[in-house]
């Protein structure tokens, strides 16, 4: 088999997402139909339009040593403590180059967010206007570049292969997924720790995306304001945290006897080219990266069972990806599960295509698709298969699921993944 | 009133603590903060700009290169606190 198409595999899994610490108590968390969102308490929130977000279920300044941690943007913190754990999941123990575990110079690392380490740049700028300039972190520029979270993940596994950051607004963290999977395929690396990962939970940014008419102003019921597919639903609710997944070539996972939770058949892209911040009404970019992946790729729609939907509870957004899904799969789609997870996790900007992606590969894991929790009233322009309130039976046999994500700036990425 | 250089040993243990982490009995006058205590180039900026306010001392960044000890930072608060 030539570089070029090498088999890639899900071999490992971590997260810590607005429903728990881990992979685990994420998943439990999306099985029981939880919402991680909760009124944000404090003064320098009370002036906002908006004051909810799906915050983090476990600090992560409670989880690492606080020198490492001071070191480390928020979003770079959550990324360790998902790579950790994804890392541990796939068998290896230590950095690469030790025993029993992949060479260094075969491993990535690709970890992207939407906004970098926006909440240290933040900080600084008020350490500088508060206390001065001999006061401001020498950690500042490595905490707020966008690239920090994946060098960071790269200097804990010592990965050398390469170290990347796609940046695509919400669509990032897929994009790294989808940059990962290509770096094995390619013959670049054979093992690549990839995810995305996102902390930008402070009055900037949520002002900023509440003058942009984006987020639901539900503040009095915190729990049920993410609401896609739902006639009432206004707006997308901001969550933090991260994902990340282990990916490898089935070669590399096969020798080492590793646990493959799934093939990642692959993906497609696409970009809207119509505004820098709409999405485009009909769902023509969406259903490009749609074809481009049945194009690409040896996927059948027949084989699609279950979709972890982009879905971020806007108005618009959530049916311009129905209406592309429906162009492209026909009447395959009415066999396809759809799961909008962001009415549980909110919506973690570039760490959602990571917490989507750990939710799909354990969905085909466990067969059973998550709900999509407060679709009160079913907005009728969903013409599809919605998962609401309780989780349910994906089918036996080979089976197929797929994660949209799209971003601000009309980037489109779906990826797909199968059952071995 | 100045600091001994008890005081500023003890004082630097407590900020290389919070820094790096190195728990303060190891914080030793012929320690290394590069080699032996964790601190590297860009916390030692931290831990110069702690030890300025606690000690009411400027430690301009040409000084800082010839401070590798705990004893050398010490010595040199020592000389030049307000």
């Amino acid at each position: 088999m030539s570089p070029t198409n090498r088999t890639v595999v899900v071999t490992g899994i971590g997260a810590t997402t607005p429903l728990g610490g881990d992979s685990a108590s994420t998943w439990e968390g999306l099985m029981a139909g939880r919402s991680g969102v909760k009124p944000l308490d404090g003064e320098r929130f009370a002036d906002l339009p908006v004051r909810i977000a799906a915050v983090a279920a476990v600090d992560p300044g409670d989880v690492l040593p606080r020198p490492l941690a001071r070191k480390l943007d928020r979003s770079a913190q959550f990324a360790l403590i998902a790579a950790r754990e994804a890392w541990a999941d796939a068998g290896y123990t230590g950095k690469a180059g030790e025993a029993g575990t992949v060479r260094p110079e075969r491993l990535g690392s690709v970890i992207a967010s939407g906004i970098g380490g926006v909440t240290t740049l933040l900080d600084q700028y008020d350490v500088l206007k508060e206390k001065g300039v001999r006061r401001v972190s020498p950690h500042t520029v490595p905490m707020l570049m966008p690239n920090g979270p994946a060098a960071n993940v790269g200097l804990e596994v010592n990965a050398q292969a390469g170290v990347h950051t796609p940046v695509s607004a919400c669509a990032s963290g897929a994009e790294a997924i989808g940059y990962a999977v290509e770096m094995i395929r390619t013959g670049r690396a054979d093992v690549v720790v990839a995810g995305g990962t996102e902390a930008a939970i402070h009055p900037l940014p949520i002002a900023a995306f509440a003058n942009m008419m984006a987020m639901s102003k539900s503040n009095d019921e915190p729990e049920k304001a993410s609401r896609p597919y739902d006639t009432g639903r206004d707006g997308f609710v901001l969550g933090e945290g991260a994902g990340v997944v282990v990916l490898e070539s089935a070669e590399h996972a096969a020798a080492r006897g590793a646990r493959v939770y799934c093939e990642v058949v692959g993906q497609g892209l696409s970009a809207d080219s119509h505004h820098i911040a709409q999405p485009e009404p009909t769902g023509r970019g969406i259903a490009a990266a749609m074809q481009n992946l049945l194009d690409s790729t040896d996927l059948k729609p027949a084989e699609i069972v279950h979709l972890n939907a982009h879905a971020t509870s806007t108005p618009q957004g959530d049916i311009a990806e129905i209406k592309a899904l429906r162009k492209v799969l026909g009447d395959d789609l009415d066999h396809v599960a759809i799961s909008a997870t962001k009415s549980m996790t909110g919506h973690l900007l570039g760490g959602a295509g990571g917490i989507e992606t750990v939710a799909t590969v354990l969905a085909l894991h466990h067969r059973t698709a998550p709900p999509t929790i407060n679709v009160e009233n079913l907005d009728e322009a969903v013409e599809a298969d919605v998962v609401r309130d309780k989780p349910r039976p994906l089918p036996e046999g080979p089976i197929a699921a797929i994660n949209n994500s799209f971003g601000f700036g009309g980037h489109n990425v779906v990826l797909a993944f199968r059952t071995v | 009133m100045a600091a001994t250089k008890e005081e500023i040993v003890t004082g630097l243990a407590e900020i290389v603590n919070e820094i790096a982490g190195i728990p303060v009995e190891d914080v030793q006058l012929d320690k290394s903060f590069t080699d032996d205590l964790d601190v590297d180039s860009l916390s030692m900026v931290e831990v110069v700009v702690a030890a300025e306010e606690r000690f009411d001392v400027k430690i301009p960044d040409d000084d800082v290169k010839n401070l590798k000890t705990v004893g050398d930072a010490a010595e040199y608060i020592l000389k030049n606190q307000g």
